[in-house]
């Protein structure tokens, strides 16, 4: 049986600097992995939803039309599944914590006005394409029509 | 007879790591009998089961706690993934295996510490937490969180452990089997920590059998029960033994501790040493339909999870039977008798996690 056999632990402790650093004077660091927030190319999003509807808090808000994706980031547990789920893999888990605040505002992120305007042209271009197609189409239901009609009178 | 008299000891109390109440009946400062009351911190996590879909659960239930944080998300994707009858990639077997290894390390160390600090030994405290703080850089860098791990998802896992992570690890393993080799004679063989913990509060091994005690707390009584045995995971490919002792004190309890640390060492190092090559999560289609029931080992003991799914999105029911509420029956035997100065040890050396117990 041994008696105050820590002490020459204790003493080595003595002689070593700290393990700890003098945060915040220092800075902390983190490993690339480190889950410390959500961030989002929102350029490259398609306002699908997909993280809306992962998101286990109920955290996240999109408007496709707008292109605007929010994040409450005092709700969010950066769990990671939205990243897990993104279609277009513009989510990414980033180090660096959500830092304190007073008021639970969530983050605002917008697409840039001429991601804006290029999206709302490629829609217009869309719905005249699509335009276009259905009044061919009915121009050619109308001409079979005609055509059917002019059958039955012979 | 003496004149008998209640204690309320918690909720809140210097010793106590988690809120749970005990009513002390004592006579002079011999404790009677130990009334335990819990319910102090439910969240309901269990019922989030019907409102949330199944695989938002996996981080749900590994919120259950923040200690056994990645054996609640493993327990559940299991039973998931029994339902599902998926069959995981053997890779994701053996890295969900390494992480629930290096959590068991780190909650032993903690408790460690939390006994030493139990006993009024704050250095010792301090060199156990020191040690564990090793550990919880290595799950920063390979899952990204220090309690919280999210990196189960059904079917598998949602990170790798690169060859340079795995030399991190190996590393890391190699210095805290040094500095641990340094502080396991001050608990097993200083003279004051052993008139602490030495003979007391012994529970039998016909108690802790018949009080349904579970993990270190009934290994320590010579119950050779390890649900790892079971093979789950990648238990079945690595070679380890059942570790027990027969004196059932406080001390056999520090000392099963102290000498499962060492084997799961052991076992990562033979887990990154057969790590196989492949895919990490295999593809998941449709809803569960149906029941499980899936025991797996916890750093504190034999956990249960039990879901119950019906072919849609959300779960019928999802319930975890942890293994400090198996304990606190074997505790209130052990406190009977106890001088009531050691109340506090006696109720760390289960081990007690109540966040889990409550849910």
């Amino acid at each position: 049986m041994a008696v105050m056999n820590f002490i020459p632990t204790a003493l080595k402790n003595l002689l070593k600097p700290p393990v700890t650093t003098s945060y915040p004077f220092e800075p902390a660091e983190y490993p690339e992995r480190s889950r410390g927030h959500i961030s989002i190319e929102i350029d490259n999003c398609i306002g699908c939803g997909m993280c809306t509807r992962a998101c286990p808090l109920g955290a996240l808000k999109v408007d496709k039309n707008a292109g605007t994706w929010e994040i409450d980031r005092f709700d969010c547990v950066v769990c990671g599944y939205c990243v897990e789920k993104c279609p277009k893999k513009c989510l990414f888990v980033q180090p660096g914590y959500q830092t304190p605040g007073g008021e639970k505002t969530p983050s605002f992120y917008q697409k840039s006005p001429e991601v804006l305007a290029a999206e709302e042209e490629k829609r217009k271009e869309a719905a005249r394409k699509a335009a276009e197609l259905k009044a061919k189409k009915e121009a050619e239901a109308k001409a079979a029509q005609t055509a059917e009609n002019a059958d039955k009178k012979d | 007879m003496k004149k008998r008299s209640i204690v309320p000891y918690g909720p809140q109390h210097p010793v106590l790591p988690e809120p749970i109440h005990l009513d002390l009946v004592i006579e002079d400062e011999k404790i009677v009998e130990a009334i335990p009351s819990i319910g102090f911190i439910h969240r309901g996590l269990e019922s989030l089961a019907m409102k949330r879909d199944f695989n938002q659960m996996v981080y749900v239930a590994e919120r259950v706690c923040g200690i056994c944080s990645f054996g609640h998300g493993f327990g559940y994707c299991e039973a998931v993934e029994d339902i599902m009858k998926v069959e995981v990639p053997d890779r994701a077997k053996f890295l969900r295996t390494i992480w629930f290894e290096l959590s068991r390390m780190h909650s032993h160390f903690l408790w460690l510490g939390l006994l030493a600090d139990g006993f009024g030994f704050e250095n010792l405290f301090y060199q156990c937490w020191r040690i564990r703080e090793k550990i919880l850089d290595v799950l920063e860098l390979t899952t990204g969180g220090r309690v919280i791990f999210s990196v189960n998802k059904i079917g598998g896992v949602m990170k790798d452990i690169t060859p340079e992570m795995a030399v991190a690890i190996s590393e890391m393993l190699t210095s805290v089997k040094k500095e641990l080799k340094q502080i396991v004679p001050i608990f097993m063989e200083d003279y004051s920590v052993r008139s602490r913990l030495e003979g007391v509060g012994v529970l039998t091994k016909e108690q802790a059998h018949t009080l349904g005690c579970a993990g270190p707390f009934a290994r320590a009584s010579g119950i050779g029960a390890d649900m790892r045995t079971l093979g789950y995971g990648a238990y079945k490919e690595l070679d380890f033994e059942i570790i027990t002792s027969d004196k059932g004190d406080c001390y056999a309890r520090c000392d099963v501790r102290i000498r499962e640390i060492f084997q799961s060492i052991d076992l990562i190092r033979q887990a990154l040493d057969k790590l196989p090559e492949g895919e990490l999560a295999a593809a998941v289609k449709g809803n569960p339909n149906g029941e499980s029931f899936i025991r797996i080992e916890q750093p504190r003991g034999e956990a249960v999870y039990y879901v119950k799914a019906n072919g849609s999105p959300h779960l019928d029911r999802m319930r975890v039977r942890t293994p400090t509420f198996a304990n606190l029956a074997g505790l209130c035997e052990t406190l009977k008798g106890a001088d009531y100065a050691d109340v506090g040890l006696l109720i760390l050396t289960i081990d007690p996690c109540i966040s889990c117990t409550e849910r």
